[in-house]
């Protein structure tokens, strides 16, 4: 019984950090975003607050507490209220089954460095994102406001458009796999066999997916503020919107460790074997999570770079990405995929998939589409 | 504490938000207590040992289905089309179609008398998903694909319907 308890304060507390270094990542995210923005813009960006301005989120949240909290008179208040606790919920939620290591020792006892290993693994981030659409739809419709309501359906539709392709993309991952855990996801892909070089097709349709889950531009069609003003959060203040906001760079952050988790071997890194030799397995554990946390990190950066480097897309070019573009790519890819495992040669099958796609795609462009006399 | 506990609060629960489902005035609540009972169906799944089901049926009804539901009772002007109330009549035959259902469902029930699974050859890992799909693709293999052209006949279906035909307008 005692074993139980230790391993359920080990688990709590391992959670409680998880947390901690989510939220703490994404308060620093919007300071980072300004700063990459002011780079790409040839600005300073942020600098009052500390020295390089590095307290300004702190600023930031104190200004947001400090705010008037309103509440719009002909809203429905309590939705009004869940919207914002429905979309940090949500947001936090899917961090629970990446694995964000490998199986340490504290202090006697030993557990893995993941929230819940469950039998469904993926399919319970799946799950989760596909309800985040909750928090901005009930939002915006409880502001009764339409262009609330306008950035709320926008929000729906694209992400419901964007998981069929990004389900998609999933399923050839399990094909490499044969299991939904994303802990057997991961030890299928150690010592270097990254998905990432049997499934770039996958991966490239898999990230064009989480940026538009995310809401992020180029995608960001619900908050587009030249058409709907601030989108779903137009009639929110104070904190709640703080909530909005913050919900999505934890949803930036996490959707980096699941693709990180997908495609880039999750915890393994270059040396696993010489530092677990040298300084045992719980250091090397612990240098996993370091090395999750930073392909994380990177793939933050790809979507600050994408947002400062990118235009919005036009609504109707957004969903005919989704439907008449990654879809097919997608079952495309699935198909080549299964292809590559039923000869036994995946790798060769998948990259020669991949630039038959490519040279397919100009031949198609070079024969067929009519060009624009510039 | 015991499991059969969790079990009666879990049914109380999803009794409770069903029951909401149909007396909330909102036609937005009425959808966000249904999302609630598909949760506490969910439950009901997990305590079965039937993760995967339980992710298909978030995914699927709570995530995909209800967003759609919601997503067309907001675009309609609630104050404008609200639906009138039925006469006495209507509403007498319903409950009493609705009662005499629910009693042949009991009395069905009470009659058969399902045996409950003997614990010495009950085996815990039949709702995971490796040993569904074993029998989805082996037993039941013709039943499922002719499930997936249903679905497929009607992916066509939904298509034709909402096609826009020639010379209509583009809004």
């Amino acid at each position: 019984m005692n074993l139980l308890t230790d391993i359920f304060l080990a688990k709590a507390a391992f959670i409680g950090v998880v947390f901690a270094i989510t939220l703490g990542i994404a308060a620093y995210s919007t300071y980072f975003e300004r700063k990459i923005a002011a780079f790409m813009q040839d600005r300073i960006g942020p600098d009052r607050a500390g020295p390089f301005g590095i307290l300004q989120p702190l600023a930031d949240a104190v200004k947001m507490f400090m705010k008037e909290d309103f509440i719009p008179a002909n809203s429905n208040k309590w939705l009004f209220i869940a919207g914002p606790c429905l979309s940090m919920l949500t947001a936090l939620m899917t961090s629970a089954v990446v694995p964000f290591g490998d199986t340490v020792t504290v202090g006697g006892v030993t557990f893995d460095l993941q929230g819940i290993d469950v039998n469904i693994g993926i399919l319970w981030v799946f799950g989760i994102v596909s309800l985040g659409v909750y928090g901005i739809l009930i939002g915006g419709w409880a502001s009764n406001n339409k262009y609330s309501l306008l950035g709320a359906i926008r929000a729906a539709s694209q992400n419901i458009s964007y998981e069929l392709a990004m389900g998609l993309a999933i399923i050839a991952i399990l094909l490499f796999t044969g299991s939904l855990s994303t802990k057997a996801i991961v030890e299928g892909q150690q010592n270097g066999h990254w998905n990432i070089f049997y499934q770039p097709l996958g991966f490239l349709i898999f990230i064009i997916c989480a940026f538009a889950e995310c809401n992020r531009t180029p995608f960001d069609l619900p908050e587009c503020e030249t058409e709907l003003i601030g989108g779903y959060h137009t009639e929110y203040s104070s904190m709640k919107l703080g909530f909005y906001l913050f919900a999505e760079y934890i949803n930036m952050f996490i959707s980096g460790a699941v693709m990180a988790t997908l495609y880039f071997g999750g915890y393994d890194y270059p040396g696993v074997d010489f530092v677990t030799a040298q300084f045992g397995s719980t250091v090397a554990g612990f240098v996993g999570m370091g090395a999750l946390i930073g392909k994380a990190l990177i793939f933050v950066f790809i979507f600050m770079w994408v947002r400062w480097t990118l235009p919005r897309f036009r609504y109707d070019q957004l969903m005919g990405l989704g439907w008449a573009g990654l879809i097919p790519l997608s079952m495309y890819n699935v198909v080549v995929t299964a292809f590559g495992i039923l000869i036994e040669k995946p790798f060769t099958v998948g990259i020669a998939g991949f630039v038959l796609l490519l040279v397919g795609l100009v031949v198609y462009d070079q024969l067929f589409v009519k060009k624009k006399i510039a | 504490m015991e499991i059969s506990s969790i079990w009666y609060f879990l049914s109380g629960l999803t009794l409770l938000s069903a029951l909401m489902v149909v007396f909330a005035r909102n036609p937005i609540h009425s959808v966000l207590y249904l999302v609630f009972t598909f949760f506490c169906i969910s439950g009901h799944y997990v305590l079965l040992n039937a993760q995967f089901l339980m992710a298909v049926n978030i995914i699927v009804y709570a995530g995909a289905i209800m967003v759609l539901f919601l997503f067309v009772i907001m675009m309609l002007d609630l104050k404008r089309n609200q639906p009138e109330s039925k006469s006495s009549l209507t509403k007498l035959a319903g409950s009493i179609v609705a009662g005499s259902l629910l009693v042949i469902i009991i009395a069905l029930v009470r009659q058969n008398n399902l045996p409950a699974p003997s614990e010495s050859t009950f085996v815990a890992k039949t709702g995971m998903v490796e040993n569904l799909g074993q029998l989805l693709y082996t037993e039941y293999l013709l039943p499922f694909e002719l499930i997936s052209i249903l679905f497929f006949v009607a992916m066509v279906g939904a298509v034709m319907l909402g096609k826009r035909e020639a010379g209509e307008r583009n809004f």
